[in-house]
């Protein structure tokens, strides 16, 4: 099964952009951003991942103990930094988007905007 | 474009989308059977060389130092972007009114329940002390600024669905999260100025790297503190802002 965590990470990626499509509701595309982006930390973590070896925190294994890759999982840190601070931003674009239209389905918004 | 039209151009596109997903995955190397160069490199040598023990953490702070720059900077944009966002809004509403009503609103509202109030009360100074412990410890065991930065805001919220939203409007300090928030990046630009200072370049860890302990790793863990601290303000402040969106929905809003 070796090929698992990257077809669930295609899996995600793909029911993300569904979401994204068909959403009703600004809040909820969003969230579908959040899934898109949390395929991203799942192929990153599964390309790092070695079998049988331990996480890379010294405290209390030996220096010479194999481990996974440390880069890639300082990668996703900042992966899911950076989502945290889309999210944000968007939220507050969701908010001005009901406060100018009174509404949070994006296709209200497409037909009082023409 | 009607639903179905747009669904129709999505499925011709997912199946596209999903052959090139299926093909660029099939490139990567077996799950289990990584071979990359760097992260063995750093695995070997982040003990050795820092004397810190947690290698991500150590990543993060020290040898992709500057990414870590660019990424706090990122957070500090988009809570500006957050803010100009909101904020445009209050400035249109009669800002003096709008001011006195809440005062009001304030005074007259009712108390949170007494047991409430002590769980609050409660848990927010152990929330505040994990927040600590875990961005002090951020470059020996998992963790780090990010991530007790997160947890410190967190006893904010804490408070703020414990003592009632009044009592949190009085407590808030939007200016002092922001102040904290700016303070911290600024921190760990003056980190890295600091390895110029030393004779080195950018980022350098210019400070003597310890034997064991906490005070280990050179500039690592005064990189977590100011992160955590960036990271805590930046998360208060947004909470503020979203939380204050609320405030003035029922305030009478729509």
């Amino acid at each position: 099964m070796s090929f698992l965590p990257y077809a669930v990470a295609a899996w995600l990626f793909l029911v993300g952009v569904w979401g994204i499509v068909t959403s009703r509701n600004l809040i909820h595309l969003v969230v579908c951003v959040t899934v898109v982006q949390a395929s991203t930390y799942i192929v990153l973590l599964g390309i790092g991942y070695r079998t049988d070896a331990a996480a890379p925190i010294f405290a209390d294994i030996p220096t010479s103990t194999p481990t996974v890759d440390p880069v890639v999982q300082a990668l996703t840190l900042t992966d899911v930094v950076v989502e945290a601070t889309v999210v944000a931003l968007l939220l507050a674009l969701a908010i001005q988007a009901e406060r100018r239209f009174g509404t949070l389905d994006p296709n209200e918004l497409g037909a009082l905007r023409g | 474009m009607t639903p179905r039209a747009r669904l129709a151009v999505f499925a011709l596109a997912a199946v596209g989308l999903a052959a090139l997903l299926v093909w660029g995955l099939a490139g990567l190397p077996r799950f289990g059977d990584y071979e990359g160069r760097y992260g063995r490199i750093i695995a070997r040598d982040t003990v050795p060389q820092r004397k810190a023990t947690d290698a991500v953490g150590v990543t993060t702070f020290d040898y992709r130092g500057i990414d870590t720059l660019g990424e706090e900077f990122i957070l500090l944009v988009s809570v500006v972007g957050v803010m100009a966002l909101l904020r445009a809004h209050r400035e249109e509403t009669d800002e003096s009114r709008a001011r006195a009503q809440e005062l009001e609103r304030i005074r007259k509202a009712p108390l949170p329940s007494e047991s409430l109030t002590l769980l609050g009360q409660t848990l927010a100074p152990i929330v505040l002390v994990l927040g600590i412990y875990v961005v002090a410890h951020g470059h020996l065991t998992p963790g780090g600024g990010f991530q007790g930065g997160v947890v410190l805001a967190a006893a904010l919220l804490v408070l703020y669905l414990t003592t009632g939203r009044t009592a949190f409007r009085r407590l808030r300090a939007v200016a002092a999260f922001e102040a904290v928030e700016a303070l911290g990046a600024l921190g760990y630009a003056l980190i890295g100025v600091g390895g110029l200072i030393a004779g080195a370049q950018f980022l350098h860890n210019f400070i003597p790297h310890g034997h064991s302990g906490l005070l280990t790793g050179g500039t690592v863990p005064l990189a977590n503190v100011s992160v955590g601290f960036a990271v805590a303000g930046a998360i208060a402040t947004l909470l503020s802002e979203m939380l204050d969106q609320d405030l003035l929905r029922s305030r009478g809003g729509r």
